[in-house]
């Protein structure tokens, strides 16, 4: 199954779980305290995903590793690379 | 006094196999540099590879494929070929720019390694790194090892916060549409075992970023196992590199046609 197939399969059931308990479409009669939890939850849900991403994806963003002794480290090996391969020779 | 030529050899084969290098070294690493117009960033490259493989001890061959570079990328790569030896450093030159995949293919083709390290040529991706793959490879007997700037104490240099957001944002939809099971999909320094790089670039479609991105994906539909080692990124020595509109929605293009179909 692709992932596609995947997220509308699970879309599918919660909506259909959602339809069920808000609208009382197999008459179940449930407390009306289940429905009104019930009807705005795919709204609710929504925002705390939404939040959820934003929060991830910044705490992300400030933790992104800067990787300075990396670059230093990098530039010195340069030079070092250029001198030895003009001893072996080679013309830049 | 006098040993037979036979005892002699069996001798020295002894004596050889007790070098812990030469026991297991039936391995032999193929590294695959697509250039293109690198004719600075060449020989620091090599010499990079060189030091670090020399130090390692592993078995290695750098296979240089450039496609048709008019700033002489090839005849440095030539002069390079003179210095180190040309069971070293390979020559496998393409008339034009071609692309990645095919550039795969072409330097598989001539890899006498049973492992193939792609990475770029262009100094962001460091050597120091590929003795760390290696070892993570043997550690799980993985059929790949990606390097990941995601995780650990992997990261970027050279990057202004916009494309870090960037970079993270994108990242994160990723992981959300696709699962991978690998926390850098983008990224291009990996280590795979020859025939599982064979199979995957066989499968794949895409370009660019997203031809990465879905040798991951291919790759665990396969059952492949995917090792990760953290690196650090340091983008572009020379030159610049800028993250635009255009790449980014052909990114999001190619990131939800391997949603649709994989």
């Amino acid at each position: 199954m692709t992932k596609l197939l995947e997220w509308l399969l699970g879309v599918s059931l919660v909506g259909v779980a959602w339809g069920l308990v808000t609208f009382d479409l197999l008459d179940l009669q449930l407390p009306a305290a289940y429905k009104e939890v019930a009807w705005p939850m795919p709204v609710y849900l929504l925002v705390v995903f939404g939040c959820y991403s934003l929060a991830t994806i910044g705490y992300r963003v400030a933790t992104f590793n800067d990787c300075e002794e990396a670059a230093k480290e990098l530039q010195a090996q340069i030079q070092e690379a250029k001198d030895d391969l003009k001893k072996k020779g080679l013309k830049m | 006094v006098g040993t037979s030529n036979r005892e002699r050899g069996l001798q020295r084969t002894t004596i050889l196999d007790a070098h812990p290098r030469n026991r297991e070294e039936a391995d032999k690493y193929s590294v695959l540099l697509p250039t293109y117009n690198e004719r600075e960033n060449l020989p620091l490259i090599v010499w990079l590879l060189v030091k670090y493989f020399g130090e390692s001890g592993y078995n290695y061959e750098i296979i240089v494929i450039d496609d048709g570079s008019p700033d002489g990328t090839l005849q440095i790569a030539e002069q390079l070929q003179k210095i180190y030896g040309d069971d070293k450093i390979v020559l496998r030159p393409r008339a034009k720019k071609l692309g990645l995949g095919t550039a795969y293919i072409h330097g598989i083709k001539h890899a006498t390694g049973n492992f193939i390290i792609i990475m770029d040529a262009d100094l962001s991706h460091h050597p120091k790194f590929i003795p760390e793959f290696i070892k993570k490879q043997k550690e799980g007997g993985y059929d790949l090892v990606s390097g990941t700037r995601y995780r650990g104490d992997g990261g970027v240099y050279g990057w202004d916060l916009r494309r870090k957001l960037i970079s993270r944002g994108a990242n994160f939809v990723t992981q959300v549409l696709l699962r991978p099971g690998a926390s850098d999909l983008t990224g291009s320094f990996r280590l795979y075992k020859k025939d599982v790089l064979e199979r995957l670039v066989e499968r794949c479609v895409s370009k660019g970023y997203v031809f990465q991105m879905e040798m991951i994906v291919r790759a665990r539909q396969l059952g492949y196992t995917i090792g990760e080692v953290p690196i650090s990124f340091v983008d572009r020595v020379y030159g610049e590199s800028k993250l635009g509109g255009n790449e980014i929605v052909s990114f999001l293009k190619g990131l939800l046609t391997l949603f649709a179909t994989t």
